[in-house]
């Protein structure tokens, strides 16, 4: 028997309008667990034959919306997109809280596979076995705020005049995009609750290119049966106890409090576009935003027991009427410190702004910082941008973020995300502006940088992931720590669980056995399983295409800043060392079993049993080792 | 054994739902969050709104069951189901002034909270993680009719709570 699945996805063609229910055979499951290792596997046999000419906003790429056996177990539920990224050309895992994957799982799924292009706007309504396409020309064009109150109610009445269950319904799961996922925008977020996105990887312009502007699902079963009942119980009570009693800093301050640690102490945040990474403001991550603005101080998803975030709201003031969660640790440095703001209500409105077009706070402040530089640097002018784009000016980039969403004007480029945007720009200004794009693989780096080396990321954390600029998934092998391997934060985004309750690796094999009853041993996973993903996900980050390829001997690489000596603070000085860079790539490739370039090699390509992505790796070869 | 009441401040619920896992998995032995005695309601995204039997003085559902199959538990307080009575009519919910029982999602009878018997699930995991949302008190023996205040729908205490932590905009959103 399977346990911890349903062993259901929802298939949805929605060229055709066609919807089905498909089984994935156990070994598969067993293979490639969930999320972003499943992610791999799909579409790698259904797009991998043609890979190169699949455009990731065309109707041929497939949109994945998937859950792993742990989700809904593991305190703390996710949900898992992915797809032919539209920013790495290649796969990215993105994932996302909220209820829908609680709801995704008690309807009787594990996940949904979306293909094809609607003709007019729609979003998918599943109700357990009860699956429609329905209209949503109502609601295109319309913001997150508005988009998720329209459907709570529009769902609420469905639910009571189509079912004659009695009682009241509860409100559904609902991912939705905003005006910047519809504009096809590549930085645009899969969006969950307010403000909770599914960011890399440009997913929201996936879903904006299938004219699909939400999905909302209503579960009404238990979770799928486990095979170890009492030790996944022990475990959640375990992971529970540890996450209350010993993680305080992170429930008393969400992420937040990172701001404090990265931007003094160990020199690593964003400030003005990657100029600094220290800024004085030391306090800027925790009590100026506690007392001043938060409205909620515990705000989690479906069974966690950290509730990191937090919700913010302006109710007076230039910015009434802003709402974001936290902002995260995230948000607060690439809307915040990389924009030059640091008052904690100019940050929440820029958030609010970003989070209700529905755009990725990461890779949007990535490239509003961008824009500011150039601008700076007198590269591009008012006339360009259409606004005064100064640093520390909450409505100036408020308003290039509209333009972005919208695709208006120079909006049009940056909606492309930094790296597109600079090849475009450095065209056009006739100079190489690819030095102030702080970007791996076409994503925008999370806000931790690496000279000063205090950080969690390893030196080759972004250059070489197969997730790009990805902090969630940076490239490492220290296999004890979660947050330096990239091999184990796979297996967060495959199980799919939240990495912030997870204090203890141990925890997810534990659960792994405990709920699905697979004696999958950590090397398992880690010579075989995540061997075998990594190597297909870099495959096609290789096979790239149509817009965009990489060249591992030159993509391979940090942004050119992160060589640039920090300007200010105790680190002042320091800059990322290239032979220690070199050193520590060449050791990483060594040990996964890739050659100098990175490209799997065909004996461990055999020996993971990829034989077909060996055949089409040797194209790459050739073409790397006749240049 | 001393009545107790699930006294509740929605303002301070964090939206985690895990009463709900708590509850579902005392009463159905599975992690059920349709078939959880205490229901979360998130109408507007912040605005969480634990939804559980209140103990109304009066109890009108127990008035309104036309088959006896609803009891009070003297000891506890509580509304006890009998599933084998139960028509699954939903007559107990029309006559709730807060629309809370409700019906099982697989199974023919209607389900209420029943305190656990003096000592709730829901509060113990709300306590343990010091949201302090729900906890118990002592049922108030005074003035009894303040207790069926909280006998509302989740539409009515979101618009409350809407207007009070966003501000009078989002009030209207309520349906």
């Amino acid at each position: 028997m399977l346990y911890g699945y349903n062993g259901k996805f929802i298939e949805v063609d929605l060229s055709n309008e066609k919807i089905s229910i498909e089984k994935i055979d156990e070994q598969i499951l067993r293979e490639y667990i969930g999320g972003r290792a499943l992610a791999s596997k799909i579409l790698w046999d259904r797009l991998g034959n043609k890979w190169e000419e699949v455009d990731p906003l065309g109707p041929e790429n497939l949109l994945l919306f998937l859950t792993g056996p742990l989700t809904g177990y593991f305190p703390g539920a996710r949900i898992c997109v992915s797809g032919k990224s539209p920013q790495s050309n290649g796969i990215v895992g993105s994932t996302v809280g909220g209820n829908f994957a609680m709801e995704l799982r008690c309807a009787g799924y594990d996940g949904i596979i979306v293909s094809g292009e609607a003709k007019k706007p729609v979003y998918l309504f599943i109700k357990d076995d009860f699956i429609e396409i329905k209209d949503a020309s109502h609601i295109w064009g319309k913001r997150g705020i508005d988009t998720i109150k329209i459907l709570i109610n529009e769902t609420l009445k469905d639910l009571s005049n189509k079912w004659s269950w009695k009682g009241l319904w509860k409100d559904p799961g609902i991912l939705y995009i905003g005006p910047a996922g519809e504009n096809k925008s590549r930085i645009a977020a899969v969006m969950s609750k307010w403000s909770h996105a599914a960011g890399y990887g440009g997913y929201g312009g996936v879903m904006g290119s299938k004219k699909l502007k939400a999905v909302v699902v209503k579960g009404s079963n238990s979770l799928p049966p486990v095979a170890n009942k009492e030790k996944v119980l022990s475990l959640i009570a375990e992971v529970c106890r540890v996450s209350i009693q010993e993680k305080d800093d992170w429930r008393r301050w969400g992420t937040g409090y990172g701001g404090y640690g990265v931007g003094a102490d160990t020199s690593s945040e964003p400030i003005r576009n990657w100029q600094e990474e220290w800024h004085d403001n030391k306090s800027f991550g925790v009590d100026k935003f506690e007392e001043r603005v938060w409205i909620k101080r515990y705000w989690g998803d479906d069974g966690c027991p950290t509730t990191c975030l937090k919700l913010s709201a302006i109710k007076d003031g230039e910015f009434k009427g802003a709402i974001t969660d936290n902002p995260d640790y995230e948000l607060q440095a690439y809307l915040g410190t990389n924009l030059g703001i640091f008052t904690p209500e100019g940050n929440v409105y820029v958030a609010s702004v970003v989070d209700d077009l529905g755009l990725c706070g990461i890779q949007g402040g990535n490239v509003l910082g961008f824009a500011a530089e150039l601008y700076q640097r007198g590269i591009l002018t008012k006339k360009d941008l259409g606004i005064e784009l100064e640093w520390g000016n909450p409505k100036a980039f408020a308003k290039l973020a509209e333009k972005i969403a919208y695709r208006k004007g120079i909006g049009n480029i940056l909606a492309e995300g930094t790296y597109r945007a600079a090849l475009k720009l450095s065209k056009r200004k006739k100079i190489d502006l690819m030095k102030y794009a702080v970007q791996s693989k076409g994503i925008a780096i999370g806000a931790h940088g690496i000279r000063s080396g205090l950080d969690y990321p390893p030196i080759i954390a972004y250059a070489c992931s197969v997730q790009g600029g990805d902090h969630t998934s940076v490239a490492g092998l220290i296999r004890e720590e979660l947050w330096k391997c990239e091999l184990s934060m796979l297996f967060a985004d495959s199980g799919v669980v939240c990495s912030f309750n997870v204090f203890k690796l141990d925890w997810l094999w534990d659960f792994l056995e405990a709920v699905t009853g697979w004696n999958i041993t950590k090397e398992e996973w880690y010579e075989k399983i995540a061997a075998r993903v990594l190597a297909i996900q870099r495959a096609l980050l290789l096979l790239g295409g149509p817009d965009i390829y990489w060249d591992p001997r030159i993509h391979d690489e940090n942004p050119e800043r992160f060589y640039e000596p920090l300007p200010s603070g105790p680190k002042k000085g320091k800059a990322t060392d290239k032979e220690d860079f070199l050193k520590t790539k060449s050791e990483y490739y060594k040990t996964l079993g890739w050659d100098e370039y990175g490209i799997p090699t065909s004996e461990t390509l055999n020996k993971l049993g990829l034989k077909d992505v060996d055949n089409v790796l040797q194209k790459i070869r050739n073409k790397i080792y006749s240049s | 054994m001393k009545q107790i009441w699930i006294a509740r401040d929605y303002s301070k619920c964090s939206g985690c739902r895990r009463c709900e896992i708590a509850c579902s998995l005392k009463h159905e032995g599975e992690i059920w969050p349709e078939a959880s005695r205490i229901r979360i309601f998130m109408l507007i995204p912040g605005i969480e709104v634990p939804h559980l039997c209140v103990q109304c003085p009066d109890y009108p559902c127990v008035e309104a069951c036309p088959t006896n199959a609803l009891s009070i538990n003297k000891e506890t307080s509580a509304v006890e189901v009998d599933k084998e009575k139960c028509i699954a009519c939903g007559k107990c919910i029309d006559a709730c002034p807060g629309k809370i029982p409700h019906m099982h999602p697989t199974k023919k009878h209607i389900i209420i909270c029943n305190l656990c018997n003096g000592d709730p699930e829901c509060v113990k995991v709300c306590q343990e993680g010091r949201w302090n949302a729900l906890w118990t008190a002592p049922r108030p023996s005074g003035s009894l009719l303040s207790i069926k205040l909280y006998a509302r729908t989740p539409q009515e205490i979101t618009k409350d709570l809407a207007r009070n932590i966003y501000g009078e905009e989002f009030e209207k959103e309520v349906k």
